[in-house]
């Protein structure tokens, strides 16, 4: 019951809200300033702007959130009822204008600074000469095509589609072109040279996600979608499905491996001499 | 405008047990009913997301009810599935608007009901059927879908091919989603018409409550929205009974099966639903923002800061959220360039609803703050739109969404911004205005216990979700042991989840103190928290028409408290001038 005569209000609530919303702040930047769970580092130049991207927005945020949550505790500490006579104010209108401004110009800034990493990863296309290999998604394995040493990709038809004969991405036997083409459950790259993956689907919206690539991109039934970057670093990385896609979403699972030129080289022709093999 | 059309006018309840409360034309038991409904859609939706935190922190647990006493990876999906349709349609979007919008708007506004009383009788019998063939999916052959509440195509589209539970249990998610349209559209026409044409004499746009404000834009909102919805749902039901192709491209190889289809879009599924899911998501929230406003200026004894401004960002928010829905498909294979744009209008839609943080500060500066439980759950509101509205800065640029699309850091984001806060504004809502509805008090020591059991608990649940989106943790993985890098996120899996059980019983206390304090609660008077809208100056029990055929005249804005020079702190509505108490 709110009485006009009530006595001078507990300070209880205000200290309580104070001493949550304290921790709430406190453990908040410790989690983000130790890192305690947090990105893995990033193999591509694209994956460091977007790291970059990350951090201005995490500073601009972190001041708004900080001073929003604490501004919060002071109020409800400041102004509880001890008898004091509220201030009938309606409202001020310098204080709207400034704040909606300043709102307005931090937050569309982030998204114009943001739009350059953006640009980056979709605006153009790869330099000529990028390696492209092929990545199907299909419930529930990534399946990943090479073009070969003809470097063209054979032509898919759905009718062919038969993983148990081992033709899992539907190869035109007809097409001589795919005769040579590479089809691996692992995503084999070389180390600093550029990549341009086209992504597809089979059958239901699956996401090839790799975090140290700061890539992920939905595969979509119908389409086909390039994404293209340099990886910096070798080493074993793991690819997840990102976009529910049924029963066995949580397996979807590869392993990119990014070897040195010369490992990549080697990989690649052990490839064509199986395939050779299996053909005969 | 002064005048108003007569709706119904009948001053007595109707006789008979059925007419009178099953199929009453009255809003306050239609309010009731929506009220009560969606309190049973939240009972089941926490007890799902319980049986989700036990099989996330320990797989290996044995859970009453699942075949082998295991939930398996495709009861998890069909649990998170029920979970999220259950908790967005069924509680978010009904009880803030159609539960306590239903109750109050006519009489905030001075009417004796809403424009059209059998529709709404109709909307809500409507959504009660709605709930039932939503739930009868997990009772069928193959049980309830397992698409999520999202149901993207093609995996909602093909049928049980794609997976146990995409058969009659799709089929019957997309029916139950399309009645729940037709029952929104109705609810949505009264609304409109009761706040344009049944206002009192005096009560200008700009001296309506911001509950009714927020009542108003939310209608506006589903009025444009749920048909697009309704519209998907239909072309989805034709894509799976009728062999038509909306969503389904050619060459379509599903376990095995070559489909039919050719020429369907799936992104054209994705885009039908969010222009819907996003607006759909300030359907949720605005009522809330609206009782917020509400009681914090009831419990700080002083007007609303920046009336005006918080109506144009009420308003602003609703224009801005049909332009918005790009934002959940930045990784879809949409056309980057488009991604691009709904980026800067995510961010610019940001700014309304920065303002009203700042003006709800804004109401707290200067206040006479009295801490009602109505009030600790308005404050926590604060800090809780706060968190979650900041984090979403981060899901707005997509070079970051990029990372960040479908892990946990979303899920975090979500419930915190929408679930939580939304959340938070209904108990609110609860604790305010019971005693008006029951004429009994609840139990405030009760209610702080509840407050604080849960304030503390909704942020050590999600706010460690963000970390485990850092972590790169995707979301609807009903194991994690097939990725290596998730196995050293287990403990934070099962904080979260000791977290959700504590927090889960601490909802007993608002049970135990909303049913029991119905009949046995302390008497309330007619205006226990001393407020000066007009729902506060008719009595209690609320009259069948509401005024007792004394319709009242308004004659100046809605928080009008501590007023210099007046005896009381504070001033009704519907108090002339000449019989204002003067100091």
């Amino acid at each position: 019951m709110v009485s006009r005569k009530s006595s001078a209000g507990s300070s209880a609530p205000a200290v309580l809200l104070s001493i949550v919303i304290l921790i709430l702040v406190g453990s908040t930047l410790y989690f983000h300033i130790a890192k305690t769970w947090w990105f893995p580092a990033a193999i591509t130049p694209v994956g460091s702007q977007i790291d970059q991207q990350f951090f201005v927005t995490f500073i601009l945020t972190g001041i708004v959130f900080v001073l929003a949550q604490l501004a919060l505790a002071w109020m409800v500490f400041r102004y509880r009822d001890h008898g004091q006579k509220a201030r009938f104010v309606r409202g001020n209108h310098t204080l709207e204008v400034v704040w909606t401004t300043a709102t307005l110009v931090i937050f569309v800034g982030l998204g114009v600074m943001a739009a350059h990493a953006w640009g980056e990863v979709h605006f153009g296309g790869p330099q000529p000469g990028a390696l492209q290999v092929e990545v199907t998604g299909v419930q529930f394995v990534w399946n990943f095509r090479y073009p070969g040493p003809d470097g063209k990709f054979g032509r898919i038809d759905p009718k062919d589609i038969d993983a148990s004969t081992g033709n899992p991405l539907g190869l035109d036997p007809n097409d001589p072109a795919g005769k040579d083409d590479i089809v691996t459950g692992d995503l084999y790259l070389p180390v600093g040279r550029e990549i341009e993956l086209m992504l597809r689907s089979q059958d239901v919206i699956h996401s090839f996600f790799v975090r140290e690539l700061r890539v992920k991109q939905d595969t979509v039934p119908g389409l086909v979608i390039p994404v293209h970057f340099t990886v910096t670093k070798i080493g074993d990385y793991e690819i997840t499905c990102n976009q529910l896609c049924g029963l066995g979403h949580y397996h979807m699972h590869a392993m990119l491996h990014v070897l040195s030129d010369a490992d990549f080289q080697q990989w690649e022709q052990k490839q064509e001499a199986q395939n050779a093999q299996a053909g005969q | 405008m002064s005048s108003h059309a007569s709706p119904v006018h009948h001053s007595e309840a109707p006789k008979g047990w059925i007419r009178h409360y099953i199929f009453s034309l009255d809003h306050k038991i239609i309010g009731t009913q929506y009220i009560l409904l969606g309190l049973s859609a939240v009972t089941i939706g926490v007890i799902l997301s319980v049986i989700m935190r036990i099989h996330l922190a320990w797989p290996n647990v044995h859970i009453w009810g699942f075949a082998n006493g295991v939930v398996s990876p495709e009861d998890y999906l069909r649990v998170i599935t029920m979970h999220g349709t259950l908790m967005v349609f069924f509680v978010l979007t009904t009880v803030p608007q159609s539960g306590f919008g239903n109750y109050f708007l006519p009489i905030q506004i001075g009417a004796p009901d809403m424009a059209f009383p059998t529709l709404n009788m109709l909307s809500f019998w409507l959504t009660f059927v709605s709930m039932l063939v939503l739930l009868s999916s997990a009772f069928v052959p193959g049980g309830s879908p397992i698409s999520g509440w999202t149901a993207y195509a093609p995996l909602s589209a093909v049928g049980e091919i794609a997976g146990p539970g995409q058969g009659l249990g799709q089929t019957l998610w997309a029916v139950s989603i399309a009645l729940f349209c037709g029952a929104s559209l109705m609810s949505a026409i009264n609304f409109l018409g009761t706040t344009i044409d049944l206002r009192a004499k005096g009560l200008s746009l700009m001296r309506m409550p911001l509950t009714v404000w927020g009542w108003f834009i939310t209608a506006s909102l589903a009025l444009l929205a749920f048909g697009v919805l309704l519209a998907a749902c239909i072309l989805l039901l034709l894509d799976r009974l009728a062999m038509t192709s909306f969503f389904i491209p050619g060459g379509e190889m599903v376990s095995g099966v070559l489909l039919k289809h050719a020429g369907g879009s799936p992104l054209l599924w994705q885009h039908l639903f969010w222009f819907f899911g996003h607006p759909e998501v300030y359907i949720a929230i605005l009522p809330a923002m609206g009782i917020i406003s509400h009681v914090l200026s009831t419990f700080s004894r002083k007007p609303v800061f920046g009336y005006k401004a918080m109506v144009y960002s009420l308003s602003a928010i609703g224009f801005l959220s049909f332009m918005v829905w790009g934002h959940h498909m930045f990784i879809s294979g949409m056309n980057p360039y488009s991604a691009l744009t709904f980026s800067i209008l995510t961010l610019v839609i940001g700014v309304p609803s920065a303002i009203k943080t700042f003006n709800w500060l804004g109401t707290l500066w200067g206040a006479r703050i009295h801490f009602t439980a109505a009030m600790l759950f308005a404050i926590g509101f604060v800090s809780l739109f706060v968190t979650g509205g900041l984090s979403g800065i981060f899901l707005a640029q997509p070079a970051l969404d990029l990372y960040l699309h479908d892990t946990y850091y979303v899920i975090g984001h979500f419930h915190l911004i929408m679930g939580v806060a939304a959340i938070f504004a209904m108990f609110a809502a609860t604790y305010y205005w019971f005693p008006k509805m029951f004429g009994h008090m609840m139990n405030e020591t009760l209610g702080k216990i509840h407050f604080w059991m849960t304030f503390v608990g909704v942020y050590c649940i999600f706010m460690p979700m963000h970390y485990l989106g850092y972590a790169g943790d995707p979301r609807r993985y009903a194991l994690t042991d097939s990725v290596h890098y998730l196995a050293r996120l287990q403990p934070v899996y099962v904080f979260i989840s000791i977290a959700a059980f504590v927090t889960a019983a601490a909802q007993l206390f608002f049970y135990f103190n909303f049913f029991w304090n119905i009949k046995h609660g302390k008497k309330a008077e007619r205006n226990p928290w001393r407020a000066t809208t007009l729902e506060w100056q008719v009595s209690t029990p609320v009259p069948h028409d509401n005024f007792a055929g004394h319709y009242p005249t308004v004659y100046r804005g809605p928080y009008e408290y501590s007023v210099p020079g007046a005896a009381e702190d504070f001033t009704p509505q519907d108090v002339a001038p000449e019989q204002v108490a003067k100091a």
